[in-house]
């Protein structure tokens, strides 16, 4: 048995150093199918009972706990399955004089692109497997961060689409309410990244982590020479919340803003208009609620890799070779131990700004649509200039 | 919101007022999260975490002046203490209240329902009936208050119903029925 594995090892080794490129397609769909069972599983099923128990436990309520499956209500989880049971039941709803096609195809739009800008979305550093490097992203592109925006705009298609088509007067003012929303925000938030661009000098995802790794604050221009404070700030890595604080809180509100939720929610605003997704009965509407949960995510995930050092942790040094021993504050640790330190990290990382954005969304009332715009143009966008060009007069000024 | 007040300057910035909110927001998320693991461990009591009340399990005390579905009262040989003297019906503002009545065996007494059925689905629970009733024949303190039924015609109760203990009311178990009343 262990000769014919050890065989079966030996001939993928082999196979890898013959076929690199069919190799190298292999991983691409290992790390697709993690991927996206990790976007799915937390963007279908966690978040949603994420959102009913955190919104309970806030509220001093117990939150959904009736649900059973023989008597196993499990922490609420079982309403996951219940909502999917009522989602693929429930009648599929086009209205009469809907476009049958375009309908059906907007909560697509919204989900799939959504879920598309993952690709490039790193989750580690790289692992060596057959004696070829593997990044640890589905497609490590040099201009990742641009192709997350541009996902991020062309999901917004799918909800003015289904607002539009559905021949419906509340979802088409949702649609023209998230379409003006969407493309005031993106002007911002973009100017924002462009603040980090100029810090990290990469489009690159990856390397924009491995700059926040390699940098400390007292590598900084100005701020790295405070007298006295030299060896405390050597010690702190630049995240680019240290870096671009501005820009984080403005990237943050404007992610908010991009995701539709509460408290920039008009687009659907629930208690008023309902909004784009008016029109939607079962599984389409959860495809909606699904590309919103999974926009969170990407998000979350997003924040954490240009303002939070992504998986790195400060403090842990992981080796250029792999199995080498890692160094946690100085002391050795195994390879695959620092890799599961980083790892825990980045999940914690991200799950703590899922719950961010569950509290606020769970904490602040809506706001006015002139209230929205007004925050956009008038205060957010020249804060990101202002923003934009102190980074860039620094960054000349420095160099 | 009182117009002459004016926000200070840090109130109208917004933000430093959002960060007060969450941050109470997410003071009552720990707390609670916190009386709920220990609770879990059987160290606190979970309803230390939350004000919900587990309402089929768990059951709210009825007030003891709250008004719920009527009863009718008994003599001490058994039989109603209603005269049938239609005082109820009268005063009865949704006209829910149907009484026929029949002569006593007792001349003192001379009446007593044949038939008693209120409608419940259209009485409004106003008490009138019981202030009208000059026998104290008529009473809104069994603290039955789910009154859910298949079709309307359940709804409409008649004496038996009304006389003898309700075959579909749970009990309560948070406190004695009549608890306070005389």
């Amino acid at each position: 048995m262990t000769a014919s594995m050890g065989g079966l090892w030996a001939g993928a080794a082999d196979f890898a150093a013959a076929h690199p490129g069919l190799f190298d397609l292999a991983a691409a769909f290992v790390k697709t199918g993690l991927v996206m069972t990790v976007v799915m599983l937390v963007g279908g099923l966690i978040l949603s009972w994420v959102e009913r128990k955190q919104s309970a436990i806030m509220q001093d309520r117990i939150g959904a706990n009736r649900a059973a499956i023989l008597g196993v209500r499990a922490w609420g989880l079982v309403h996951n399955l219940a909502d999917a049971a009522k989602g693929i039941l429930k009648e599929d709803f086009v209205p009469p004089k809907a476009n049958r096609f375009l309908h059906t195809l907007a909560p697509f739009v919204a989900v799939t692109t959504a879920v598309a800008a993952f690709a490039v979305l790193p989750f580690g550093g790289s692992l060596s497997v057959f004696g070829r490097e593997v990044p640890l992203t589905v497609a490590p592109l040099q201009s990742g961060l641009l192709f997350v925006w541009a996902m991020l705009g062309i999901g917004v298609y799918g909800v003015i689409l289904a607002g539009w088509v559905s021949e419906n007067k509340y979802g088409t003012l949702g649609a023209l309410r998230a379409g003006a929303q969407v493309i005031s925000y993106e002007v911002a938030a973009g100017l924002t990244i462009l603040g980090a661009l100029l810090v990290y000098g990469s489009l690159d995802l990856r390397q924009m982590v491995d700059w926040q790794a390699g940098h400390s604050l007292a590598g900084l221009p100005w701020v790295g020479k405070i007298p006295g404070l030299g060896g405390f700030l050597a010690r702190i890595p630049a995240w680019g919340v240290f870096t671009q604080p501005l820009g984080f809180v403005l990237f943050f509100v404007g992610g908010i803003v991009e995701m539709k939720r509460i408290p920039f929610d008009l687009p659907e605003g629930e208690s008023e208009i309902i909004g784009y997704s008016v029109e939607y009965s079962g599984m389409k509407f959860m495809l909606f609620m699904m590309s919103e949960f999974v926009e969170s995510l990407l998000f979350a995930w997003l924040v954490v890799l240009l303002f939070f050092g992504g998986w790195t942790l400060p403090g842990l040094l992981m080796p250029q070779v792999q199995g080498a021993d890692a160094l946690l504050c100085g002391h050795a640790l195994s390879y695959w131990a620092g890799g599961a330190l980083e790892a825990a990290a980045f999940v914690l990382k991200v799950a703590f700004f899922l719950w961010l954005q569950m509290l606020v969304r769970w904490s602040l009332p809506r706001f006015r649509f002139d209230q929205v715009m007004r925050l956009g143009w008038k205060i957010m966008l020249p804060t990101a200039l202002a923003n934009f060009a102190v980074t860039a007069a620094i960054v000349l000024l420095a160099r | 919101m009182n117009p002459e007040k004016r926000m200070s300057l840090l109130e109208r910035a917004y933000l430093p007022e959002i960060l007060k909110g969450l941050a109470l927001t997410a003071r009552h998320f720990f707390r609670n999260l916190w009386f709920h693991l220990l609770a879990s461990l059987g160290l606190a009591k979970r309803e230390r975490a939350m004000v919900t009340i587990a309402y089929p399990e768990v059951r709210r005390p009825t007030p003891f002046n709250a008004r719920s579905r009527h009863r009718l009262t008994r003599r001490e040989d058994g039989s109603p203490r209603c005269v049938a003297c239609m005082m109820c019906a009268t005063a009865c503002p949704a006209d829910c209240i149907f009484i026929e009545a029949e002569e006593h065996p007792d001349p003192a007494l001379e009446k007593r329902p044949r038939t008693f059925d209120i409608d419940l689905s259209k009485c409004v629970f106003c008490g009138f009936c019981v202030e009208a009733c000059p026998e104290d024949a008529i009473r809104m303190d069994t603290a039955v208050f789910e009154l859910a039924f298949h079709d309307r015609r359940g709804l409409v109760v008649d004496k038996d119903f009304l006389l003898n203990a309700d075959p579909f009311a749970v009990p309560p178990a948070a406190e004695p029925l009549n608890s306070g009343r005389g």
